[in-house]
């Protein structure tokens, strides 16, 4: 077995940068994830793995170093918390449009503006729906515990360079700050130099003499190409729905009723269950991991199958149980619970709007 | 002592200060001895000799002094990370005739604001600026700032800075002094009567230039200790600050009337 | 088996660490655990608290707002979570500094003077780990060898000769607990 640690969240996913074989590193301090540059600068990775890690002069900085580091080749990642996450869509707008592989992780904080730094979902639109400008996705895993935060961060970075594509670890206060055991996965060495450039053809590295030369853009002034590249990246993201959806079902196969949650929302919610269950209440969880892509194919299988309600829940005013809407498509009912602005809702909360909502409703 | 009620302690006769009005009664949300309550104050009772608080607008940055517009008496607006010269920008070039200043401090003004602080100053915006640099985010926790000292411990620089993997501190204020667009740099100090008395004078000096429309940012640094991010205690912090800040961020005028000193 | 714990004080009482030890003494004994603190400003001097689950399951919620136990180490934390005590729990608190005891009638109630035995014992700082000796006393969720393991393992290795300091608070707090009120 590989070690067992007690960790926070933000330190799991520092720790597994490292472990992943991380190239670099770039971040900004800010509440509740600053935890993760200030463990990766007391770790020392210069001399562990050679990992480069700098504290940036800003966000927008920080992604446009990811954005340079990756173009060249290198496994790179950055995080921030929600106002810091917005200074960087200009950047990974760049970074979809160019097809970068790179890894972020938003540690959810409340908002809107410089709103709390208490814990908070209300950023799925941004990350699901695309929080820069123009037509594109990006892949968003959202960890329910500190074990998954290390976890995603070593399946994010292939993900990222298997499509080459932006991927989000969408967390939030609580599972940033929370410890919890973690079963560290086994060092990953970091490529080297002649490995990236056999690996990678697109990245630039110096145009060796007989080669073509590499570029890096997101820009074509020729719309007609632009529309080709489009093209190219919607079938991309077609490829990743049908092949990627990750979700975890608990206590769904005597349910008839669903509660549909991700992070931290969904262990509270899988405690609703509990106390359901407890009260004769035959109700499951659906916790989703990918939000993109989102597992409108199973949610709507479930509810052809009798399920006779879904409640989706969330820290927000209401942004999941959009897509929840769309892949039930009227088929049953689907009603919205959630606390917000940095209030974490509770069990019994829960289970009340599950009564009051769904079943009562 | 029960029976004793504050109006009896608190008689008018017995008055030696009192506070501006531009101060409101909010208490400080700053840990004892660190140096932004202070130059709080002074900003406020410059604006209020200079009989400017109808005109004048200010601009709380993101740092501990995110706060300053609960604190300041007057019309205030409170700007995103580091862009607080952009904003003063914004409000100046609509309201010529007002006051505008930016408070900041040096993760707001010298690293996530540089450009901004940099393009403000070149620009000769006729606008104050206000910075506190204490060599160390202390809203966050104690990260390294832009202005921290080489071989000074942070959050994230726990070892110490070194240079060679992450940089040396900034001379902002030294930098902007170059820029045809600032009229009056100064650096000062907050951690003693006779400083405070000084820094006062030089922030009067400041407002008095916009007043006049005199062309260019007026910039003043105030050296300031954070206690709590350098964990020492108040006076361990002033001392440390003497000792180890001044030296590298020497005290005193910089530019003077549009002339470097 | 599953004990659901608040540990509430002022920031610099080692609320933090005392709840992080006892979690690292459940891995220890190969428990599920969870540590969720308060974050955030509130806690330069302010009051600082931690949730502490210990179960022999997959926990799910870390955040509670019903506990089986509170350890309550100033007052405001006593007017904010001697409410959340699951009638039949147990809320343990040292009368240091506490000027309005516990009321309630359907929960078991501790004292352990804790900041004097530290003081006594020539070391405030291993305060917590009295209050953790008392609360073992009454719970006695993990095991001592468990406990002595989870130090180690939550203290830096330049600090592990403090520990048997840390085990003779730990026994202070053990000997010291008293009884105010127990449910039968
Ligand atoms: C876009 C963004 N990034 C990061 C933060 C987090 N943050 C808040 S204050 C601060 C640093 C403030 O330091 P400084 O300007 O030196 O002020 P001080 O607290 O030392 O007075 C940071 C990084 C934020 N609020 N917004
Ligand atoms: S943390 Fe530092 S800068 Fe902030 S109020 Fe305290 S002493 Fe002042
Ligand atoms: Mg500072």
């Amino acid at each position: 077995m590989s070690e067992l640690k007690l960790m926070k969240g933000n330190e799991a996913l520092a720790e597994a940068a490292i472990r992943a074989g991380a190239d670099a590193y770039f971040g900004y301090p800010i509440t509740p994830q600053s935890e993760v540059i200030e463990y990766l600068m007391a770790e020392k990775p210069h001399e562990r793995t050679g990992m480069v890690v700098l504290q940036a002069e800003s966000e927008i900085a920080a992604i446009n170093m990811v954005y340079g580091a990756a173009g060249a080749g290198k496994k790179v990642m950055t995080s921030s918390s929600s106002p810091g996450i917005s200074l960087k869509q200009e950047g990974i707008s760049y970074i979809a449009g160019a097809e970068l592989p790179c890894l972020y992780a938003n540690v959810v904080r409340g908002g809107p503006g410089l709103g709390t730094i208490q814990p908070s979902q209300a950023d799925y639109f941004q990350s699901t729906k695309g929080g820069g400008h123009g037509d594109y996705r990006q892949i968003v895993l959202a960890p329910a515990s500190v074990q998954e935060m290390a976890d995603f961060v070593k399946d994010g970075f292939e993900l990222a360079f298997k499509y080459r594509i932006p991927v989000l670890i969408l967390s939030d206060g609580v599972i940033g700050q929370m410890m919890e055991k973690v079963e560290l996965f086994d060092p990953i060495p970091r490529l080297t130099d002649a490995e990236i450039n056999e690996k990678y053809p697109w990245a630039t590295t110096g145009k060796k003499s007989g080669t073509e030369r590499r570029i890096i853009t997101s820009l074509d002034l020729d719309s007609h190409k632009m529309e080709e590249h489009n093209h190219k990246l919607q079938a991309k993201y077609k490829e990743i729905t049908e092949k990627e959806v990750r979700y975890e079902l608990i206590d769904c196969d005597d349910a008839e009723y669903v509660i549909v949650a991700y992070g931290s929302s969904a262990r509270i919610a899988q405690k609703a269950v509990r106390l359901a269950r407890a009260k004769g209440i035959k109700v499951g969880l659906f916790r989703l991991i990918t939000l993109f892509p989102f597992p409108s194919v199973k949610m709507h299988e479930m509810c052809g199958k009798g399920i006779k309600g879904f409640l989706a829940v969330e820290m927000s005013s209401g942004q999941m149980v959009e897509d929840v809407r769309l892949a039930v498509n009227g088929c049953s009912k689907v009603a919205h619970f959630g606390r917000y602005g940095g209030i974490v809702h509770t069990p019994e909360e829960v289970l009340e709007a599950l009564e009051q909502k769904i079943i009562g409703g | 002592m029960a029976d004793i009620t504050l109006d009896q302690i608190i008689k008018p006769e017995n008055l030696v200060y009192t506070k501006t009005k531009l101060m409101t009664d909010k208490v400080l949300s700053y840990c004892p001895g660190c140096g932004h309550g202070t130059a709080h104050r002074i900003t406020m009772e410059v604006i209020e000799e200079l009989g400017l608080e109808e005109q004048t607008i200010g601009i709380a940055p993101v740092g501990c002094s995110v706060l300053a517009y609960e604190f300041m008496n007057i019309d205030m607006q409170q700007a995103a990370h580091g862009r607080a010269p952009a904003v003063a920008t914004g409000i100046k070039r609509v309201w010529p005739d007002k006051i505008v200043f930016s408070y900041q401090g040096d993760g707001d003004l010298a690293a996530i604001g540089t450009n901004e602080t940099i393009h403000a100053c070149n620009r000769g915006e006729n606008i104050v600026i206000i910075f506190i640099n204490n060599g160390i985010y202390g809203m966050t926790g104690g990260q390294m700032a832009p202005t921290t000292l080489i071989g000074m411990k942070s959050s994230t620089s726990p070892f110490g800075r070194d240079a060679q993997r992450m940089g040396n501190p900034l001379k902002i204020t030294e930098l902007v002094a170059q820029l045809p667009g600032t009229y009056f740099v100064t650096r000062q100090a907050v951690h003693t009567p006779a400083n405070v008395r000084k820094t006062k004078r030089a922030i009067k000096k400041a407002f008095e230039n916009q007043r006049d429309g005199k062309p260019g940012v007026s910039f003043v640094e105030i050296v300031s200790n954070c206690n709590s991010g350098w964990k020492m205690t108040p006076r361990d912090a002033n001392t440390w600050m003497e000792e180890n800040m001044f030296p590298f961020y020497p005290l005193g005028d910089i530019k003077v009337d549009g002339k470097l000193v | 088996m599953t004990e659901e714990l608040i540990i509430a004080g002022f920031g610099g009482q080692g609320v933090l660490s005392m709840g992080k030890i006892l979690a690292y003494s459940g891995i220890m004994q190969n428990q599920e655990v969870s540590w969720m603190p308060s974050y955030g400003p509130e806690m330069r001097g302010g009051t600082a608290n931690v949730t502490v689950i210990v179960s022999d399951e997959r926990i799910s919620s870390p955040i509670l707002t019903i506990f089986d136990s509170a350890i309550i180490l100033n007052q405001q934390s006593m007017d904010k979570f001697e409410a959340g005590v699951r009638p039949g729990g147990t809320l343990l608190y040292d009368p240091n500094g506490i000027t309005r005891h516990p009321k309630r009638k359907d929960i078991n109630i501790y004292q352990v003077e804790a900041a004097r035995l530290a003081s006594e014992m020539g070391n405030t700082k291993i305060f917590n780990m009295v209050v953790l000796g008392a609360y073992l006393k009454i719970k006695p969720v993990v095991k001592m060898e468990n406990v002595i393991l989870g130090l180690k393992k939550s203290l830096p290795e330049r600090y592990h000769k403090l520990i048997p300091l840390n085990e003779d608070a730990i026994n202070a707090g053990l000997k010291n607990v008293i009884a105010v009120q127990e449910l039968h």
